[in-house]
């Protein structure tokens, strides 16, 4: 007969092991994912990767239109949707305590936030594309915008139910104003927590392929045109992916190489943004 | 009395939801004085001091009815001010809450609500606010750090700094000292014996000892009603009511 002590400590051990092991199964995934992407992108990252365009079949090349691309997209997509985003969760957190529009809100969004990001990209497609009848930086930009929206709603209201509301109080109690104390006081408050959730937005959109595939779509020369047709990273690794030549599919290993080491520098950011923040107060 | 009400609470009934929680409340709360609110968890103290700034209109479902009249004029009614009221009756909480800000800033939020003071006129305010509450030689130095870098004790006195630099009337203080170590303690009730010369004070206290000692009148309920109100030393010498000399005995509650 063993004790209930002895029982208690080997379940303790059984599920701590269980946790380990699950962990390791991830960050394995995790690990032989990056080996994979360093070891077959890692030798083709050169200076030519940043200057030169992408190549025509059987040329040498590089991915300079298309990470421009990417990156003007993204910062504009980031740029629309975070504003729209932080003032839609604002209103969820602080002003949407009575009344049915906060609740309907707040589903409407959980299922933008769910929903496939190519639904995104036919959306955009159907509104934008098909009734401009071409395909556009813009058009890629929107479905980007669309992508943040949910992520910096759903952030913005999850950090702003954080903060207790004994300060909202303290400020309403001074007589302050309600739009006084939620830009003065509370976003104050969730400064750094709001921040991360841009952050990792923006990780998001950086690696979409699906909603610019139907947008954007792609463009083989320099272009910063917003109303034509874009290159970017994610459909460019898609294409040369694809294509039966030896130097593309080196390019897309080093496209799918920086995007990574990108999202995951944003993702460190973030949390040291994050960290600071709490050990600062 | 003989002395004049400051506010005025007639026939007060309190609701959350469906439930009542002050019933027919009659107080005069005398100008310039301490007001000790005292009973056991539940009895509506605090409830009553939120009345008194209307603080549970940010809250959905409650409500409040009958009279409250602040130098005879009904705060309850629909078309009053509350960001003024709020102004005229200033709060501060049982936990110390700095906003995340620096000290200067934490005073300065509120003054520059309703004023529009120059930059030395607002060094001034915030220097004199942080002096009234005993704070001004602990922090003249690191004006510029967070508010959260005081201790419990600091920060307390900041946020009285910050409700008494706007200037109220009225100042209500919800457990002020219930987070506090003794020394801080001391420190706060030294301070609402300085601050009644200028403000009417209203303290809701769970300490027996503290309304005892702060306040000049004690006012006892239970259960949401008022049971027994006059001068502190009459209550707790000579209580008219059983229930009441069994709470500040000790017997009960």
């Amino acid at each position: 007969m063993i004790s209930l002590y002895q029982r208690r400590k080997l379940i303790n051990n059984f599920n701590m092991l269980v946790a380990w092991l699950t962990m390791g199964i991830g960050l394995a995934a995790l690990g032989w994912i990056l080996w994979t992407l360093i070891g077959h992108g890692l030798h083709g990252i050169n200076l030519a990767i940043f200057t030169q365009d992408t190549p025509a079949p059987g040329s040498e090349g590089g991915l300079r239109n298309a990470i421009v691309g990417s990156l003007l997209m993204s910062f504009s997509g980031a740029l629309i949707g975070t504003p729209i985003g932080i003032m839609a969760g604002t209103y969820l957190a602080e002003f949407g305590e009575r009344g049915w529009l906060a609740p309907t809100t707040r589903f409407i969004n959980d299922i933008l936030l769910s929903a496939p990001s190519i639904v995104i990209g036919l959306f955009v497609y159907a509104t934008y594309v098909a009734t401009t009848r071409h395909f556009a930086g813009w058009a890629g930009t929107f479905a980007l915008a669309l992508l943040v929206i949910p992520v910096v709603v759903r952030t913005t209201e999850n950090m702003l139910r954080l903060v207790p509301n004994t300060l909202r109080e303290a400020a309403a109690a001074l007589g302050a104003p309600q739009w006084k104390i939620v830009t003065m006081v509370t976003w104050r408050a969730s400064k750094a927590g709001m921040m991360t959730g841009i952050l990792l937005a923006f990780a998001r959109i950086t690696g979409e392929t699906a909603p610019l595939l139907f947008t954007a779509l792609n463009n083989q020369f320099f272009s910063m045109n917003m109303n034509a047709p874009m290159a970017n990273l994610p459909v460019v690794i898609f294409q040369m992916a694809m294509s039966p030549y030896d130097n593309w599919h080196d390019l897309a290993w080093s496209g799918a190489l920086i995007i990574t080491v990108t999202v995951l520098l944003l993702s460190i950011l973030a949390r040291a943004l994050f960290r600071q923040d709490k050990t600062s107060h | 009395m003989d002395i004049k009400p400051k506010i005025s609470l007639q026939n007060l009934d309190f609701f959350y939801g469906k439930h009542h929680a002050l019933k027919n409340i009659n107080l005069d709360i005398p100008d310039h004085h301490v007001t000790a609110f005292i009973g056991p968890s539940g009895c509506g103290k605090s409830t009553l001091l939120r009345t008194l700034n209307r603080m549970y209109d940010l809250y959905p479902g409650q409500r409040a009815e009958g009279k409250i009249l602040l130098d005879g004029e009904n705060i309850l009614e629909k078309d009053t001010d509350l960001n003024k009221l709020r102004a005229r009756v200033g709060m501060v909480f049982q936990k110390p809450t700095p906003f995340p800000m620096s000290i200067y800033d934490n005073i300065a939020f509120g003054i520059k609500l309703y004023d529009n003071p120059s930059r030395s006129e607002l060094d001034d305010r915030v220097e004199w606010a942080l002096k009234k509450s005993a704070l001004w030689n602990e922090v003249k130095d690191k004006l510029n750090q967070s508010g959260y870098s005081l201790s419990g004790g600091q920060q307390q006195r900041l946020c009285i700094a910050r409700g008494i630099a706007v200037k109220p009337d009225v100042l209500l203080l919800d457990e002020p000292a219930s987070a506090l170590d003794p020394i801080s303690t001391a420190r706060i009730e030294e301070l609402i014996h300085e601050l009644k010369t200028d403000y009417t004070i209203t303290i809701v206290t769970h300490s027996m000892q503290q309304a005892a000692r702060v306040s000049d009148y004690t006012a006892y309920m239970y259960l949401g009603e008022m049971m027994e109100f006059g001068k502190t030393d009459v209550i707790f010498t000579n209580p008219t009511k059983k229930e009441t000399e069994d709470y500040i005995t000790g017997k009960f509650g």
